[in-house]
């Protein structure tokens, strides 16, 4: 079954179309991947999902039910986490405490609680919460940082404590925007086995990746941006020798002289 | 009575524009609303009042004796209270910039007394002239005058000079322009120049027309001002004019029609408005939220 | 036990106990724009403004209808957290620069209004009498600033208190992690515009009189410096820096007259070489317990838990 779903999915800025006409189908429990070259619109597709832009035309569905033109924090709440391409932490906060911002819809007591915080229903949600919090973090291996600064962590666990952070909100779906920039191999790595184990859990994975290496070794399925459209999907053998794909990535010469 | 209130409007819009102008032009290259430029105005103001009372200069000198001291100041004021900040957030930039505005206008108030002062008498000898049922004082048409040759010289410089194009390139992406091998920490100097020589002159008319200067009017002309600025839309240097321009007709017809008690407060409903209905401004390009 | 405190009272001179209320309302001030600037990260150029609407409102309720004082402090609390509500739900969409100048200008126009109301007196200003309290007026105060302290500890340290703290830090991600960002901001608005009118009643019932002109841009500044120099969103730093500016003009009485320029230079300075305040970032709770030789409730669950996970862990391999 398709846990979400782009229909005809277009948006514009200004004469721009930054996403033109993409339709595309996550299916529940795989790793499904998105890639193309800079400025083809991955990033855009994204926003688009999680309703920080809303398309110009065309539909998007999660779970069967449409989400477009609903604000970011209902579609977050109703279970899309997301990372960012550029590294968006709360970066004068702990990290359990940006884990713990992540479980934030999975908690109910507001102000009053906050008031009432030594009752003892308060506390037990409290106490459910760390148990989550903690959770995420034994799953990216950052439990030994809990408590520092999420500011002073090396890059690359600034990018593994984003994932822990989204996996907090218990989302179906989880989009990893570019989750491996920046790491080195052996990171990746460890990276690529983090992800299975996500996927493991029950999480479906979306994640756009430039790294074809990365990509071609962890996902389901893969799915071509370019210019805004979608040229190609399908699994790895169909990409890799999809000519569209390569004269996108190579150019035109280089896409004739394959074939 | 109408053509009299329009140019009465008109006379005050044009020293609000004298003053929006700098709040944009900073606006526009570093996103920060200096809040001490209303300070710089009143300094404007005290140091035509000292040049023509002490110095006994002509009203003109007068006027380019303060530009000069006041581009010195913002110059000053932006190398000691902004540049440090360039990196921080804006949060602290702007309570930075409030700190200095509090500042100089208590430094003004210990130095000049807490009472208005005025310009000495027959600096510029006011004349009324009727068209009309209109009377129209020489005074006014002086205002609008110097304001309008002060807006065109500005123009000139932003879009004719190699500086103003430093300005613009650097306005539209701070981080490219310095890139391009400009001397960003230049331009934002000569931008806060050019900004508070403008302030200056229009403390000078300002002076001139009320024929009071006193060390708190920088704080609800600098405040008007920047909601003319927003009105016609922050970082558009013709917004700025036709924003102090607007407010002025408005604030004066406000008046007219008996709400002088309420003068103040018509600004800012007007400031708060525009930022709910369209808060780019009149003028102001559409921001695109970036992720 | 208010004979009991008047008894207590009577041994101090009447000059200190009015810096000691002084420093009380100023500490419950800025605690409350704390929530709201220290904590949500929207800077308010108008808290004075809560203030007045807080001391007029209080005032009101005395003279015209004699309402216990109580009750009084409540219902007032109550009222200006509605009108901040109400102007916050379309201002808080700004977001920083503009927010700063729009709550400025908000205030400008409560001053304007007041000076025009029959009601509050013009621009005479408006005599309060005394409450009749069973517990002497001091006592109030310093009372209502232990029950302000304990409330604003308890929303730092909540689900609610991260949520403000993501808004602050980042307002897409904050939506990203489900958080309702216009609410929150909404919410802590009303929250400190609550705790300004209060602050706002207490002043006026303590000090006798009110004037619209004292609840001004300054007022603002003033407030928004004790939050500053303390630290923004450390709760210690608003009672250590509402302490030191409210104190100071009293004991440094050369400082009287430079008061403002002080204040001015402090606000720089503190933002170029010291921008977390003096506290730079220390909670409460972290020094107490610090000082009792104690780790943060907090702190000791996680470790407890890894360890039980570790030995676990231990157990399969």
């Amino acid at each position: 079954m398709a846990i979400l779903e782009l229909n005809n999915v277009t948006i514009r800025f200004g004469g721009l179309v930054a996403v033109n006409d993409v339709n595309l189908k996550v299916e529940e429990g795989t790793i499904q991947a998105l890639i193309g070259p800079n400025g083809a619109g991955k990033s855009t597709l994204f926003n688009l999902i999680t309703g920080i832009y809303t398309p110009t035309s065309g539909s998007i569905s999660f779970k069967g039910k449409a989400v477009s033109g609903t604000p970011t924090y209902r579609i977050a709440a109703a279970g899309i986490g997301r990372t960012f391409q550029n590294i968006r932490l709360f970066t004068d906060l702990t990290v359990l405490d940006n884990v713990l911002i992540g479980a934030h819809s999975r908690g109910k007591w507001n102000l009053a609680g906050a008031l009432m915080k030594l009752s003892p229903w308060v506390q037990k949600e409290e106490g459910a919460l760390l148990d989550l919090a903690r959770e995420c973090l034994q799953m990216v291996d950052l439990t030994y940082r809990a408590f520092e600064l999420s500011g002073n962590l090396p890059y690359g666990e600034q990018r593994r404590l984003e994932i822990a952070r989204a996996l907090a909100l218990k989302p179906a779906i989880i989009l990893l925007d570019e989750p491996a920039a920046g790491m080195n191999p052996q990171e990746k790595s460890e990276l690529m086995a983090m992800i299975k184990r996500i996927r493991e859990t029950g999480v479906t994975v979306f994640l756009v990746e430039h790294d074809m290496k990365f990509v071609m070794g962890i996902s389901d399925r893969i799915a071509v941006l370019d210019y805004g459209e979608k040229i190609a999907e399908g699994v790895h053998e169909e990409i890799r020798q999809n000519p569209k794909v390569i004269e996108a990535y190579l150019g035109k010469g280089a896409a004739d002289a394959h074939a | 009575m109408f053509l009299q209130q329009l140019i009465n409007g008109i006379a005050l819009g044009s020293t609000y524009a004298l003053i929006a102008l700098g709040y944009t032009m900073v606006y526009g290259i570093i996103t920060l609303i200096n809040f001490a430029h209303g300070e710089i105005f009143m300094v404007g103001a005290f140091v035509g009042l000292f040049a023509t009372a002490i110095l006994k200069v002509n009203y003109l000198v007068a006027i380019l004796i303060a530009m000069v001291v006041c581009m010195l100041l913002g110059m000053f004021i932006e190398r000691v209270a902004y540049r440090p900040l360039r990196k921080s957030s804006r949060l602290s930039a702007l309570i930075s910039a409030i700190g200095v505005s509090i500042f100089l206008s208590t430094l003004a108030q210990m130095l000049f007394g807490a009472n208005a002062k005025g310009y000495p008498e027959g600096v510029f000898p006011v004349k009324q002239i009727t068209i009309g049922s209109a009377e129209i004082s020489t005074l006014q048409l002086l205002i609008i005058a110097i304001s309008a040759v002060l807006m065109i010289s500005l123009e000139f410089i932003v879009h004719k000079t190699k500086i103003g194009k430093a300005m613009r390139a650097t306005s539209e992406d701070y981080n490219t322009a310095a890139l391009m091998g400009i001397n960003v920490n230049m331009v934002i100097s000569f931008t806060f120049a050019l900004g508070s020589a403008l302030a200056a002159a229009g403390g000078v008319l300002v002076g001139l027309l009320f024929n009071a200067v006193s060390f708190n009017m920088g704080l609800m002309a600098g405040l008007k001002a920047f909601a003319a600025a927003v009105l016609g839309g922050i970082g558009s240097i013709p917004g700025a004019m036709l924003g102090g321009l607007l407010l002025g007709v408005t604030e004066v017809a406000g008046v007219a029609s008996g709400f002088s008690s309420y003068r103040d407060a018509i600004a800012f409903a007007i400031l708060v408005l525009v930022l709910l209905v369209k808060p780019t401004g009149l003028l102001g390009r559409k921001i695109q939220k970036k992720v | 036990m208010g004979d009991f405190f008047l008894h207590l009272l009577g041994y101090v001179n009447p000059y200190y106990l009015q810096i000691i209320v002084n420093i009380g309302i100023g500490i419950i001030l800025a605690l409350g724009l704390n929530v709201v600037t220290g904590l949500t990260g929207q800077l308010s150029l108008g808290h004075a403004a809560f203030m007045s609407i807080g001391a007029f409102t209080s005032a009101v309720l005395t003279i015209k209808i004699g309402m216990p004082f109580s009750i009084n402090l409540l219902l007032t609390g109550f009222i200006t957290a509605a009108v901040a509500a109400l102007i916050g739900l379309p201002i808080l969409r700004l977001t920083g620069d503009y927010l700063a100048i729009c709550t400025l200008g908000f205030a400008e126009i409560v001053k304007v209004i007041f000076l025009n109301l029959e009601i509050t007196n013009k621009a005479l200003g408006l005599s309060v009498p005394t409450p009749n309290t069973a517990i002497p007026m001091p006592v109030v105060v310093w009372i209502v600033v232990l029950l302000t302290i304990v409330c604003v500890t308890f929303i730092h340290n909540s689900r609610f208190g991260r949520a403000l703290m993501a808004v602050r830090g980042d307002e897409i991600a904050a939506e990203a992690m489900g958080i309702n960002v216009t609410r929150y901001k909404v919410q802590s608005f009303a929250i400190g515009a609550f705790i300004a009118g209060v602050g706002g009643a207490l002043y006026a019932h303590f000090m006798g009189y009110i004037n619209p002109s004292d609840f001004g841009f300054l007022k603002s500044v003033d407030i928004l410096s004790m939050v500053v120099l303390g630290g923004l969103g450390s709760i210690a730093g608003s009672v250590i820096g509402a302490s030191i500016l409210s104190a100071a003009p009293e004991f440094l009485r050369f400082m009287a007259n430079y008061r403002m320029l002080v204040y001015g230079g402090l606000l720089v300075c503190m933002m170029i070489f010291r921008p977390n305040g003096l506290m730079g970032g220390t909670s409460f709770t972290e020094m107490v317990l610090r000082a009792l030789g104690r780790k943060p409730r907090l702190k000791i669950i996680m470790e407890q838990k890894n360890s039980e996970l570790t030995r676990s862990g231990n157990g399969d391999t």
